[in-house]
């Protein structure tokens, strides 16, 4: 049986993308047949996160209305060979999107393609995109930022997967949920500036999957098109991979909760 | 805020108060999630019978759902015009 999951915040530009990406090649690196599906109709990022925008030919709108075939449009990635990408249509709206379409997708990428993993990366926002990405989900990553509105809008989203998933509507047992929490900095924790991981988890009240520190490395892993999490020296790679781990079952240690120890000629010159 | 202020640690944490902000606000977004949708229809045709009776503006009637452990109480609050003015009307 494959496994869905969504990769969801309801604010955007929080992570969800890159999460997407790096999740699934983790889980790709490690052995498991992953396809990572990207729901943002019209806006389409994940192949440039990945690196396979110039491999695009079909997308999941031409798979879903029948003008191409899924082997046609799943992109296999040049690095990881576990590892396929179905990039959404940079020219239709969302609502291209029908749930016996996305039904059809989902279903053919576990019998046809045999993937263990499959993984919905959500669009910002609760709205038609958003809603087909988490209908079909079995577990959720729920991606929020230390701030406010990022959390709000978590909590909004958790709401909205208890109530219009397919697990809730069928009544089946919930979609299991999971709270990463991205771009946290551990230094301005530490002296009161920015929400804690344990205010986080406190207020939305859902276990924690991972943390990922703030890291310049993400933006510059986006500019080559390679998922952070292949970079073994980045302390986001790291906490991307524990991520992974601990989703398989392993349970590891949080890292990164702590801020570095600087000696006072790094607080003045390093970065 | 000052130097003393800061060598004296009295700078206001601000994760502090968004954490209280978040419990605050959400609590009352969780409550509006978990109360039935029909309240809104409910509470207009509740005022289009009254209004039948009593010259009542749409605000003067409040619908409020109280959840307890196993039971929850729809509150109804309608505010009537004075007599004299029920009588002309």
């Amino acid at each position: 049986m494959a496994k869905t999951i969504v990769v969801t915040s309801g604010k955007g530009g929080v992570g969800k993308t890159t999460t997407s990406a790096s999740f699934a090649a983790g889980l790709a690196l490690r052995g498991h047949k992953t396809a990572v599906i990207d729901f943002d109709i019209g806006l389409r990022n994940l192949d440039l996160i990945l690196g396979c925008e110039r491999r695009v030919v079909y997308d999941f709108v031409n798979v879903i209305n029948g003008e191409a075939k899924l082997n046609q449009a799943l992109i296999k990635d040049k690095r990881l060979e576990n590892l396929y990408i179905l990039p959404a249509s940079q020219t239709r709206d969302k609502d291209a999107l029908t749930l016996d379409g996305v039904s059809k997708v989902l279903h053919d990428l576990q019998h046809e393609f045999e993937c263990e993993y499959i993984v919905c990366d959500s669009p910002a926002g609760i709205e038609k995109g958003a809603l087909m990405a988490l209908y079909f989900a079995d577990e959720a990553i729920v991606v929020t930022n230390p701030e406010v509105s990022s959390v709000r809008d978590s909590d909004r989203i958790l709401g909205i997967l208890a109530a219009k998933s397919r697990r809730a509507v069928e009544e089946l047992e919930p979609v299991k949920e999971h709270l990463l929490v991205a771009r946290y900095d551990s230094r301005r924790v530490a002296i009161g500036e920015m929400l804690s991981l344990e205010d986080i988890r406190g207020i939305l009240g859902i276990p924690i999957l991972g943390v990922i520190p703030e890291s310049p490395g993400v933006l510059q892993a986006s500019n080559i098109g390679t998922p952070i999490i292949l970079d073994d020296e980045n302390p986001a790679a790291q906490a991307y991979s524990d991520m992974v781990d601990r989703f398989l079952g392993e349970e590891l240690p949080l890292r990164f909760l702590e801020p570095e120890k600087r000696g006072l000629l790094k607080r003045l010159f390093g970065s | 805020m000052s130097i003393l202020d800061y060598l004296l640690g009295k700078r206001t944490k601000t994760a502090a108060v968004a954490k209280e902000r978040l419990q605050i606000i959400l609590a009352h977004e969780r409550a509006d999630r978990s109360a039935p949708d029909f309240l809104p229809a409910l509470q207009q045709e509740i005022v289009q019978v009254v209004a039948k009776y009593f010259p009542i503006e749409q605000d003067e009637v409040k619908v409020r759902v109280q959840r307890h452990a196993n039971y929850a109480v729809v509150e109804l609050n309608i505010a009537l015009p004075e007599p004299k003015k029920a009588a002309q009307g």
